[in-house]
């Protein structure tokens, strides 16, 4: 193992978030408090509690899970994509590293940034809702599974990106509607009968709900379901970075 | 001794169909200044990619120090730093902590004396702590070559390192890769200033067409393949080449001043004796003589030509 080489990029992924401290943090606190304005106090107000929760409390979860999943898709997808734009990829490439080393960098230092963030976004929402948290080791865990498991999915598309468009093509167009859709502002329950099958095919549902269960011990889906699911998806990104390695995919001509 | 680097039957053909290399075999010698020359699209990058790793070869074997640089990737790879042609620099960040980053994905522990060293040795000290991005295309240049030397190499590739910078900066290049070698370093360059490896190189290597049409001691192949002219002043205008001299491979300027006689430095009886009597008989005088060994370059086009 290369610990060397994994600590560098790791690094250096680190300073690159730290450079843009105001985008990576700031800015994801600043639009979570707004969703909390306009959701949790003009909107909420007039919705009845969900399950015994506040409407305010009830959209944390789900507020969580989509800067979570947006970024780390970005940070990884950026992370690995930028290299391969302006060429420094070539020291990578040239470098006694191996495939699973440059995936524990990257995935690390982008699921750790994204960590962070929810962790920023958990503490902000609790200065607008009172918040009680049933299974916090739970919460933690699918915190972190998430964060490592869509980190791999940007990482792959960071590899398959050829210009930065297609880059944001897969956030904006399959991960936000599928967060939006995914129960982050609602219960699915709170869907007609045919909607509410049409959702289940949708993956993030069982994040949210999963990682909605640990804060109220109250969920749409199992939390079986919810974690077999998540790992489910996580091993998805696994065979297919691993494809993508043995093959040289856009990588290594 | 074992070769360094050990090349053979390495060929590759790009998705596109593209025959880039076809059956290259290649050895390098431990501690050399091995000069790769050929024209635009002959294969030379394609060639140090496949050894440094960033490109996969379509077959063959390549051996670096021992290590199958498939196999045993990581060993290969460890003694290998390469400046690539183009400028592709991490610009956000500063020179030190890219050479640092660059040690430490070759795995080497952090050593911030040595990276101080590389610095003030390509006379980047004091931009040591500005952004890559604000630096003049020669400084990001000289932050590339300290970057392939931050995990200390045994082997240096620099392809085309002096294209497009300047003679201060080329002298000073030229400096280091003597320093380089004479610490142990086995250099292999790319170069189109053929003046450079003529005046760098051990061994020169030319390849076309993704062959490799030649591996020669660069002082061995002056020898063989350079001519020799003699250049002659003349004190009258000539109009045409004499018929008493039409045996001599003699050139007359365009203006008629002077003659010009090229000829094998190898042959026994190179003709230069002769030459100069049969002038005299011919009644033709000269003012001044002089006497030039063809360069690299001339070999070199006359090499690619005739392939």
């Amino acid at each position: 193992m290369n610990r060397h080489a994994i600590w560098a990029i790791y690094r250096f992924e680190m300073a690159r978030t730290l450079r843009t401290l105001l985008q990576s943090i700031v800015s994801p606190v600043i639009s979570t408090s707004l969703y909390f304005v306009v959701f949790g106090a003009a909107i909420g107000s007039r919705i009845s509690e969900i399950g015994g929760v506040s409407y305010g409390a009830f959209i944390v979860p789900g507020l969580i899970m989509l800067s979570l999943l947006t970024q780390s898709i970005s940070n990884a997808s950026f992370g690995i994509y930028f290299p391969k734009f302006v060429g420094t990829i070539y020291e990578l490439l040239s470098a006694p590293v191996s495939y699973l080393e440059i995936v524990i960098a990257y995935v690390g230092a982008a699921a750790t940034k994204s960590v962070a963030i929810g962790l920023i976004i958990l503490a902000t929402a609790a200065l607008f809702v009172p918040l009680h948290i049933e299974h916090p080791v739970w919460m933690v865990c699918f915190l972190i599974l998430t964060a490592v498991t869509f980190s791999l999915f940007g990482f792959i598309i960071g590899i398959w990106a050829q210009n930065f468009e297609q880059l944001q093509l897969v956030p904006l167009l399959v991960v936000m509607p599928l967060t939006f859709l995914g129960g982050a502002f609602y219960s699915i329950d709170m869907l007609p009968e045919m909607w509410r099958t049409i959702t289940l095919f949708n993956p993030v549902v069982y994040l949210i709900s999963g990682f909605r269960w640990s804060f109220f011990g109250t969920a749409d889906v199992s939390l079986a379901i919810s974690l077999g699911m998540t790992l489910a998806f996580l091993f998805a990104c696994i065979m297919v970075v691993g494809w993508m390695f043995k093959t040289g995919y856009r990588l290594r001509t | 001794m074992q070769p360094i680097i050990s090349i053979s039957g390495v060929s590759k053909t790009y998705a596109s169909g593209f025959n880039a290399l076809k059956d290259i075999n290649l050895d390098i010698r431990r501690g050399e200044i091995f000069a790769l020359l050929g024209p635009n699209g002959a294969g030379k990058t394609t060639l140090i990619s496949i050894v440094c790793g960033i490109v996969n070869r379509s077959g063959g074997t390549i051996t670096v120090d021992g290590h199958d640089i498939g196999r045993d990737y990581r060993a290969a790879r460890a003694l290998i730093g390469l400046v690539p042609q183009e400028l592709t620099v991490e610009a956000f960040e500063t020179v030190r902590a890219t050479l640092s980053y660059s040690r430490g994905l070759f795995g080497k522990p952090a050593n911030p004396d040595l990276v101080d060293r590389i610095l003030k040795d390509l006379s980047l000290w004091d931009k040591r702590d500005a952004k890559v991005m604000t630096l003049s295309g020669g400084m990001k240049r000289r932050v590339m070559i300290g970057k392939a030397l931050a995990h200390e190499p045994k082997i240096l590739f620099l392809d085309e390192p002096t294209a497009g910078v300047d003679v201060e900066l080329r002298q000073d290049m030229w400096a280091m890769v003597r320093r380089l070698s004479e610490s142990g370093v086995t250099i292999i360059l790319t170069t189109h200033y053929i003046e450079e490896a003529e005046e760098m190189a051990d061994r020169v290597g030319v390849i076309n067409h993704g062959e490799i049409i030649l591996v020669e001691d660069k002082s061995e192949l002056m020898r063989k393949l350079g001519r020799k002219q003699l250049k002659l002043e003349l004190r009258q205008k000539l109009s045409a080449i004499p018929a008493a001299l039409a045996d001599y491979r003699l050139e007359l300027s365009g203006d008629g001043e002077a003659l010009t006689y090229t000829y094998d430095n190898q042959s026994d009886r190179p003709g230069v004796a002769s030459l100069l009597r049969d002038l005299e008989i011919a009644e033709i005088q000269f003012r001044d003589l002089d006497t030039q060994n063809s360069s690299l370059e001339e070999i070199f086009v006359n090499l690619v030509r005739q392939a």
